[in-house]
């Protein structure tokens, strides 16, 4: 059973357009390494060269930013949602 | 109904000075368009300028409102002509009462309540607004803590663009009216700001989005340029000089940011002279993952769960928070919270002293004004501006418990010696 995969407009060029993506791995940093196996390069455009959360994308696990779960060990169980998406919005 | 516009549009684009978007990241540079995130880094982008001769002579001969530095903004020469709202150069109010109750020598507030919406936010929109006619895009839309979004509904009524903003569907009444009388559509989402803002993110990458200007999403890079405007006009109407502190509210952190981009810009334009200025950031403390991160000597933002009388700064997870924490360090400021109480009573104090009715995020300024000043922290001696973004007209209910009247009395003398007089 996978998970499926939100990916914001920036990154489509990875995934030849496609918005929904289905993925896999129990976690999300096992979701985001196959994810990169199927897309080549679209992890580094998630992760720093550190393999951290870029500062300014956000990612949800279901209805959840992972800021406020386990982050990349947030657990990601069959048939989960997950988003990307640019942190860059915002008022005052 | 969409206008004329929505077919590809025959003018040029047309951005006046603004030559590039730039990355404030990585300093990746593209082309202008209706983009926010760098394809690097996912960095926001911002305008890049190339800046002809500006004068003070010529900017002083403009308008009255913030298309004087037309010059300075990401916007076409003939700009003002447009159908707009005309916003900005709102009173710098010269406060020596509240100065002298908060024991400090100089202060001014810049109250940008007097914008055509009551709020700073028709600075950004009328920005946005140009954005989106030059992209030929047909609706205006926004993700809002309130205030934005009747900026934006009626922006767009004077534009004749369509416009659907959305909104937590538990804002303040009267912002509710606001955003609602002006036509177009408005979207309660249940849920907080920053799940609003989420879902726009995802409307935009979404054909049910398409040709939709979001101002503070896709025309982000325009629309926070409107925020310099309020830097420019504090300098002028100080006469051309930099104050030495000010306090400026934090939600997302782009005014903060821009306000310190702009006195930049005048200094490099030889607009003003060099001096140094202390940039302070106000928070409220139901809602202060920046302010948090500050003390904590992190420059990274833990987002939180507002639960704040301040709804209009209620952003948990603000975009622009580690510029903010960058900004307060190198100019020697900071960035401070003060609870709902004192957000209450420094909204009376600015009441009483100034007669200035300001919304909550003014008494999140005034109050962590006034905690600075008690801690030390402000110097008492330096000339002080403080902002107030909106009305309080807006934000009744957080008063409402401490503003009453003093009797309701019979129409008699001996009532009203009774009552108050005596």
């Amino acid at each position: 059973m996978s998970v499926s995969v939100r990916i914001p407009t920036i990154l489509r060029t990875y995934t030849g357009g496609a918005a929904d993506v289905s993925g896999d791995g129990a976690t999300l940093r096992e979701v985001l390494q196959k994810l990169d196996a199927d897309y080549p390069g679209i992890g580094a455009r998630i992760l720093d060269e550190n393999g951290k959360l870029r500062r300014f994308v956000n990612v949800y696990v279901g209805d959840e930013d992972v800021r406020f779960a386990d982050g990349l060990d947030t657990a990601t169980p069959p048939g989960t949602q997950i988003s990307v998406i640019p942190a860059v919005a915002g008022g005052q | 109904m969409a206008l004329a516009s929505t077919e590809t549009t025959a003018t040029t684009i047309d951005f006046g000075p603004a030559a590039a978007l730039s990355c404030r990241e990585c300093g990746a540079r593209y082309e202008l368009g209706p983009s926010f995130a760098c394809i690097e880094c996912f960095g926001p982008l911002e305008i890049a300028y190339d800046f002809g001769a500006v004068s003070r002579e010529q900017i002083s001969a403009g308008p009255t409102n913030i298309w004087r530095y037309r010059s300075l903004l990401p916007v076409p020469a003939d700009v003002a002509d447009k159908p707009n709202m005309a916003p900005g150069w709102t009173k710098l109010v010269r406060a020596d009462r509240l100065a002298r109750e908060l024991g400090i020598r100089s202060l001014h507030v810049k109250d940008d309540s007097g914008n055509p919406t009551h709020s700073f936010k028709d600075r950004v929109v009328a920005i946005a607004v140009e954005a989106a006619r030059n992209f030929g895009f047909h609706t205006l839309s926004c993700s809002s803590t309130g205030n934005l979004a009747g900026a934006v509904t009626a922006a767009a009524a004077r534009a004749g663009l369509d416009a659907c903003v959305f909104i937590p569907a538990d804002l303040e009444q009267a912002k509710i009216v606001m955003a609602s009388v002006y036509g177009g559509k408005l979207v309660g989402i249940e849920g907080s700001y920053d799940e609003v803002n989420r879902f726009c993110s995802e409307l935009i990458g979404d054909p049910l989005g398409d040709r939709w200007g979001f101002v503070n999403v896709n025309l982000r890079p325009y629309y926070a340029e409107g925020s310099k405007t309020l830097a420019y006009e504090i300098a002028e109407q100080l006469g051309w000089r930099l104050p030495d502190q000010i306090v400026i509210p934090v939600a997302s952190g782009s005014q903060l940011t821009k306000i310190d981009k702009g006195f930049g810009e005048l200094i490099k334009l030889g607009l003003v002279e060099e001096k140094p200025y202390r940039i302070f950031g106000a928070q409220a403390a139901g809602c202060s993952p920046v302010s948090t991160a500050y003390r904590a000597g992190r420059d990274v933002i833990q987002p939180v769960k507002p639960d704040t009388i301040a709804k209009s700064l209620a952003i948990g997870n603000p975009a622009d928070g580690p510029y903010v924490l960058d900004i307060a360090r190198r100019t020697g400021g900071a960035v401070e919270d003060v609870t709902d109480e004192e957000i209450v009573d420094a909204i009376r104090l600015l009441a009483r002293t100034e007669g200035i009715f300001a919304e909550t995020a003014g008494g999140v300024t005034v109050g962590v004004l006034r905690k600075l000043v008690a801690e030390g922290r402000l110097d008492p001696d330096a000339e002080t501006v403080v902002l107030n973004t909106g009305d309080g007209l807006k934000t009744l209910d957080a008063v409402a418990g401490h503003a009453r009247p003093t009797a309701v009395i019979r129409p008699s003398l001996d009532a009203f010696r009774a009552a108050v007089a005596g």
